[in-house]
């Protein structure tokens, strides 16, 4: 194995291992070099003492320094919540109309507000807030509720059928469900409603449909079909649908009368959190 | 008493090779008998140059006292500049994110500058080295220059070589404890400036200096200050020549960049052999000039022999010519027995032929050309260098917005960069999608360009929302582009309008 050779040029002995002919000489070590392993060898000594370093099975060795990341989280913790505090005291005081005014309370609105709305409201309307089907979209210009900021904050702090005094209320009757119309008269109902969205529909459903729509629907989606933001009730005549576009879906929709439920977020999130959520809501949607 | 270190020689190899009797013996046992003779590892010997006087050492201290005093008063060269800008020359602002360089002012997006620079350095390294071999190791390289430093100190304490080697082998005496005390306390102090200078380059040097001493300067300051002044007293002081040889991976590296034409510190063997003692008056005759009078030997710092040809361990300082010089002198020689030469030359003249320096080879061509190229493409990108910077980012989540009359919104985040020091008013325009608005939230849209103000020296990111109506919506994908000016400069940033429509 070991085929040791004295290296003609240097004269030294090489370590007997050979790659490819080239040959390595068996140099002695510098000396300090010894003493560098045994100065790592102390350090770690040291530093278990000082530091956390050895497991238990209760626990660990603590170190006498007192080292704790754990700690260094809560303390880093309570500082962010004192900086917060001075913020948060301005966005107290601010109006909403006054926080998207001042771009450096704004930024921090922002900012905040798109913490929460990824801890809160993500799960419905998507991290992006682009909604699904059922779900709103927050992004576009089409608000069952309303867009403006007023209109947000108050939907945010009430929630929508969250069965909590004072919430947005809109409930469209399950017409096929409940048996209130006939199979036939919702087929006719599904084509006018294709029709005020300016699509081609079948004219004679259309008008068999016509009366029973002011009777059943104009209540509520309005005569000429844009909706009632009031209400919480839809405009039919525009590309946006919650539940769906295509004929299955609008019959769906009319048969079983689906409505959504979003929670009193005012009893869960404090008040200066539902203003900054409210001011990021409205920038990501163009601000209306 | 001259004491002669060789270490290109190792011990006796028939010694180490077999075990007693000359029969083989097995690995293990080898390493317990080279324990027994202490030699598994290697103490330091000590090396005690003798002070030269000459050319190359008049050069060393000129550029000792040059790179020093860069090293020392460039943090306290002041700049003026527009603001509340740092006013120091050089100052690398980790906290405000900018590396100040007099009128150079460098973000760190733009550290490929001084990545380019590192490249140019290594290439202008290579180049020398090819050429004049290890100039950076034995005139201007830190290590170099502090131990030169170090020397200086020891010698007014102690004295030059024989006084040294006396004081060491000396007892204890008052004497010695004063020198040896006076010698470290001054090697101290220069550790302590070398790494009190090193952190002024981080902060404003007049206000750090002022923080540094009632305690209130950044934990950095202090540790890295202690650092520099543990590693300067120990790197110069005690380590070295072993820093060169043990630690340092130049010396490898450098070895592929010379050959045989590459100029280095050479003992012309064709001229100095055969060596011998001389008897004055006697005749020169049938001998070389090299007389064995060892005075190489003593003034290298790095305790080598040069006679015993090129080195690992040879820096190149030249210190051995001085000594050689002088000693050619007083013998009414010619000087430069020992000189910077080349193994070619070397073996020219051994064979009777003139020696050609040839400095157009394909290595000096290559690293040449190699430099001449980086370097070029450097100074391009840093003339051709805006002081505004686009970037858009487009939304992912949602890539696109259906509005309630079928159009299509796609919300963007310009990041636009102005790095010059006013205030810029910028138009922003939108193309590639037909008919489209522009609004900035908050704000009303527009079919035209939108107006924005990027404060100076930061980034701004401003939320734009880009409205295209159904009669544009031809594609999936719309290639467009946006575009910020002041009329002054203009930046660019192509991008993609996302519309929604089927594949």
């Amino acid at each position: 194995m070991s085929d040791r050779k004295i290296d003609e040029h240097t004269g030294v002995e090489t370590t007997g291992h050979e790659w490819d002919g080239i040959r390595e000489l068996d140099n002695p070590l510098p000396r300090w070099w010894l003493w560098v392993m045994w100065a790592s060898v102390a350090f770690c000594v040291v530093y278990w003492i000082l530091m956390p370093a050895w497991p238990g099975i209760n626990g660990y060795t603590k170190g006498l320094l007192g080292k704790s990341d754990r700690a260094e989280v809560a303390q880093d913790l309570t500082e962010f919540k004192q900086i917060r505090g001075k913020e948060a005291a301005k966005l107290t005081n601010a109006s909403l109309e006054q926080i998207e005014a001042d771009p450096q309370l704004q930024a921090y609105a922002l900012a905040l507000g798109a913490s929460v709305f990824g801890d809160n409201c993500a799960t419905c309307h998507g991290t992006g807030g682009a909604g699904s089907k059922g779900y709103p979209n927050l992004r576009d210009d089409v608000w069952l509720w309303g867009g403006s900021l007023e209109d947000i904050h108050h939907t945010i702090e009430v929630g929508v059928r969250s069965g909590e005094d004072g919430a947005r209320l809109s409930q469209m009757p399950a017409f096929g469900r409940d048996q209130m119309l006939q199979p036939a008269q919702i087929d006719d109902l599904t084509e006018y409603v294709v029709h005020l969205s300016r699509r081609k529909a079948d004219a004679a459903a259309v008008a068999r449909a016509s009366t029973l729509y002011q009777e059943q629907c104009a209540a509520c989606h309005a005569p000429d079909g844009t909706g009632a933001q009031a209400m919480g009730a839809p405009n039919l005549t525009d590309a946006e649908w919650l539940y769906g576009s295509d004929r299955e879906d609008i019959k769906a929709q009319i048969w079983n009368g689906r409505g959504g439920v979003m929670p009193t977020w005012g009893k869960r999130l404090d008040p200066e959190t539902i203003k900054a959520l409210t001011v990021y809501v409205h920038a990501n949607a163009g601000g209306q | 008493m001259t004491v002669v270190i060789d270490r290109t020689r190792g011990p006796d190899p028939a010694q180490r090779r077999a075990g007693p009797g000359g029969t083989p013996v097995s690995a293990a046992e080898r390493v317990r008998q080279k324990k027994a003779a202490g030699d598994l590892y290697q103490a330091r010997v000590p090396i005690y140059p003798k002070l030269v006087h000459g050319r190359w050492r008049a050069i060393k201290w000129a550029l000792l006292i040059g790179t020093l005093a860069i090293y020392y008063v460039t943090p306290w060269l002041r700049w003026e500049r527009p603001g509340a800008l740092p006013d120091q020359a050089v100052l690398v602002d980790f906290t405000g994110q900018r590396f100040y360089f007099f009128w150079i002012q460098l973000w760190p997006q733009e550290v490929y500058f001084i990545t380019g620079l590192l490249v140019m350095a290594a290439l202008a390294l290579f180049l020398t080295t090819a050429l004049f071999g290890r100039l950076w190791c034995g005139y201007a390289c830190p290590q170099t220059v502090w131990t030169d430093l170090y020397i200086y100190v020891e010698r007014l304490f102690e004295g030059d070589r024989n006084a040294r080697m006396r004081l060491d082998a000396a007892p204890m005496s008052f004497d010695k404890l004063w020198r040896k005390t006076g010698k470290h306390l001054v090697w101290l102090a220069i550790a302590f400036g070398t790494g009190g200078a090193w952190i002024f380059y981080f902060h404003d040097a007049p206000n750090l200096i002022r923080d540094f001493w009632v305690g209130k300067a950044p934990a950095t300051a202090y540790v890295s200050c202690a650092v520099l002044t543990g590693t300067t007293y120990l790197l110069a002081g005690f380590m070295r020549e072993q820093v060169c040889t043990y630690m340092c991976p130049w010396p490898r590296i450098q070895g592929a960049m010379l050959d045989q034409h590459s100029l280095q510190v050479t003992y012309r063997t064709d001229r100095g052999e055969p060596r011998g003692a001389h008897k004055k008056n006697a005749s020169w005759e049938g001998r070389g000039d090299c007389v064995d009078c060892n005075q190489c030997v003593v003034a290298c710092p790095m305790g080598i022999d040069i006679r015993n040809g090129p080195q690992l361990e040879c820096i190149n300082c030249g210190l051995c010519i001085d000594a050689c010089d002088e000693i050619m002198g007083k013998l009414g020689r010619p000087k430069a027995l020992i000189a910077y030469d080349t193994d070619a030359a070397v073996a020219a003249r051994a064979a009777k032929q003139t020696p050609v320096y040839p400095l157009v080879r394909p290595r000096t061509v290559y690293y040449g050309a190699a430099l001449a190229l980086v370097s070029g493409l450097m100074l391009w990108g840093f003339a051709n260098r805006s002081t505004l910077d686009l970037h858009a980012l487009r939304d992912r989540n949602p890539m696109y917005v259906r509005l309630h009359d079928g159009a299509v919104r796609d919300g963007y985040t310009l990041k636009i960069a102005n790095r010059g020091f006013e205030p810029k008013t910028l138009q922003v325009a939108f193309a590639g999608v037909p008919g489209a608005k522009l609004k900035i939230p908050g704000e009303p849209a527009t079919e035209g360009v939108l107006t924005v103000i990027a404060p100076p020296n930061e980034v701004t990111a401003v939320r734009i929302f880009v409205n295209a109506p159904p009669a544009a919506l031809t594609a999936p994908d719309l290639p467009a582009a946006f575009t910020v000016t002041d009329g002054k400069v203009e930046a660019v940033a192509k991008t993609t309008f996302v519309t929604g429509a089927a594949r």
